[in-house]
């Protein structure tokens, strides 16, 4: 055992990728025994902040995972038998007794702490749980965001996503929701609600890039340990295949943005679709039709075969998106239906699909960044400035922008 | 973890829906509470009867006003409840949805904070 001393700088960074790899994995751990997720939240704040004092000025530990758990857990341990807990007075003294339990745990194998993250995910997704609250929840508790990171995420007042995720919380402990991962039995009716939120946390944190994709590839993460810990459910493979084939397409951090179509094959991760395509063999329910999740990674594995086949299955895309939006019409799918059409049909029918979309369309930046294609197509190059104007507005992701202001400029020449 | 069920339903009499009825939903509530005993969870249960019976206290001008008439006068009453002790909401759901009140109400689910015991008040978790 001993540490490794490393400067400050490196000390920092180590606490903050330990922060990104382990937070989900150490509040679950917290949590479990108690139910109060404000609490291990909390005490593993003052832990990472406690390693930012002392790993640069003692070196990094050679398990900083179990360097932490062992200060948080002290720090809960001594709340609990203190009636500061009540009172919310300071910690500072709980800090020597974190610092001193410390050191047996360095010899503790990383490997061996158990991972309570699903159990964690099915208490987030608990049909107890308000469901515009659950991909919040998920957010914070498992992949560590914030609540403003949050709140900036779903276009809600701060303050208000702050209370709705503090009451979650109240809430799992008063009730005592359990830390387990459901039976067989339960499982049908308690996973789909688990996979609709772990793709809200992907698809929210996907669009941040450079931190945002390190947190999509643990939302791809968490997906597939689902899909392998319930064995044969068809929809959990299908997520786990939708996101293992959509972050093979993931851009490098920093790189300007390009639209699917416009990238380049060659750079995509041969690896992350061969896998996803084995996850996605195993998505097919016997004798069933396929579900939401299912067709979303078929039209994923069809972009991907591009970078077999050199070119895109417009007809394959047409026949999946027909089927998704009859079972799943989102925004969203319906969208992507309209793009889809604008370019196997006439951009002409695929404009006056998005047409028919209901109002909430205004708010919704592909709608007009689809919209700006199709009107391209026909030359209304006038309105499609206009349209892709009206999409850089609404994009949060500066490369987004970037691209979307580029297209307005390129037409309007 | 004590958690109490509360049975909300629109009341119904023999008239209303028939003794044939009335008569399964007893034979039911007695199956489910034998059900609730074998399985060593059950604390307490009550049904109530009508609220047309109930009397309310109010105090007005301190004084205790007494007036006929359940609390709220609402469609659908709290018909009954039952108290269990399980280990969490999980369990407690479970034998919520076994509850035959189920089929003509609302089952609600809710934590106990504190009960009497030998007449003091202790946790109910």
């Amino acid at each position: 055992m001993g540490c490794v001393i490393v400067t400050g700088e490196t000390a920092a960074h180590v606490a903050e990728r330990t922060a990104r790899a382990s937070y989900g994995r150490l509040v679950a751990l917290l949590a479990a025994p108690t139910g109060d997720l404000e609490l291990a939240e909390d005490t593993l704040a003052q832990a990472f902040e406690q390693a930012l004092t002392t790993w640069p000025r003692d070196g990094v530990p050679d398990n900083p995972d179990g360097w932490l758990l062992t200060v948080a857990r002290n720090r809960q341990r001594d709340l609990w038998k203190s009636a500061a807990h009540r009172r919310n007075q300071s910690l500072e003294a709980a800090t020597d007794i974190g610092a001193d339990a410390v050191q047996p745990l360095n010899d503790l194998d990383p490997d061996r702490i158990p991972d309570r993250r699903l159990a964690l995910l099915f208490v987030c997704a608990h049909p107890a749980i308000a469901a515009n609250v659950r991909t919040p929840l998920m957010l914070q508790a498992v992949l560590g965001f914030d609540s403003a990171q949050i709140a900036r995420a779903f276009a809600a007042p701060a303050g208000a996503m702050s209370q709705r995720l503090v009451r979650a919380k109240r809430r799992i402990m008063d009730a005592k929701i359990p830390f387990v991962v459901p039976g067989r039995q339960a499982m049908p009716q308690r996973l789909p609600s688990v996979l609709e939120a772990l793709y809200g946390c992907y698809a929210l944190a996907f669009p941040e890039r450079g931190e945002g994709a390190s947190l999509a590839g643990e939302a791809r993460y968490l997906a597939v340990t689902t899909a392998r810990l319930l064995g044969d459910e068809p929809e959990a493979w299908a997520l786990a295949a939708l996101l293992t084939l959509a972050s093979a397409r993931a851009t490098t951090p920093g790189d300007r943005y390009l639209p699917l179509q416009d990238q380049d094959p060659d750079e995509w991760d041969r690896h992350l679709i061969a896998e996803g395509e084995a996850y996605l063999r195993r998505a097919e329910p016997p004798g069933q039709a396929p579900g939401r999740f299912q067709l979303e990674a078929a039209i994923q594995a069809v972009h991907c075969d591009r970078a077999r086949s050199g070119a895109t299955d417009w007809n394959a895309l047409c026949t999946l998106y027909t089927a998704l939006v009859a079972i799943a019409p989102s925004l969203g799918s319906r969208v992507a239906h309209a793009a889809v059409i604008g370019r196997t049909r006439s951009p002409q029918t695929g404009l006056s699909l998005l047409e028919a979309l209901p109002v909430e369309r205004e708010r919704f930046q592909p709608y007009h960044a689809a919209r700006g294609d199709l009107l391209a197509r026909l030359g209304r190059h006038q309105d499609a400035v206009a349209a892709y104007t009206q999409a850089s507005t609404l994009s949060t992701d500066p490369a987004v922008r970037a691209f979307l202001e580029r297209r307005a400029k390129e037409l309007s020449r | 973890m004590r958690y109490m069920l509360l049975f909300h339903y629109s009341e119904a009499s023999e008239e209303s829906i028939g003794a044939e009825a009335i008569a399964a939903g007893m034979r039911a509530m007695a199956s489910y509470a034998a059900t609730l005993e074998q399985a060593g969870i059950l604390v307490s249960g009550q049904v109530l009867q009508p609220s047309t019976s109930s009397t309310t206290l109010t105090l007005v001008d301190r004084e205790p006003r007494i007036q006929d008439g359940p609390f709220a006068d609402t469609k659908e009453q709290l018909g009954g409840v039952i108290v269990i002790d399980v280990p969490d909401l999980d369990a407690a759901l479970e034998w919520a949805r076994q509850a035959p009140p189920l089929s003509w109400g609302t089952v609600e689910v809710r934590p106990g904070a504190v009960h009497i015991e030998a007449g003091t008040w202790v946790a109910s978790s």
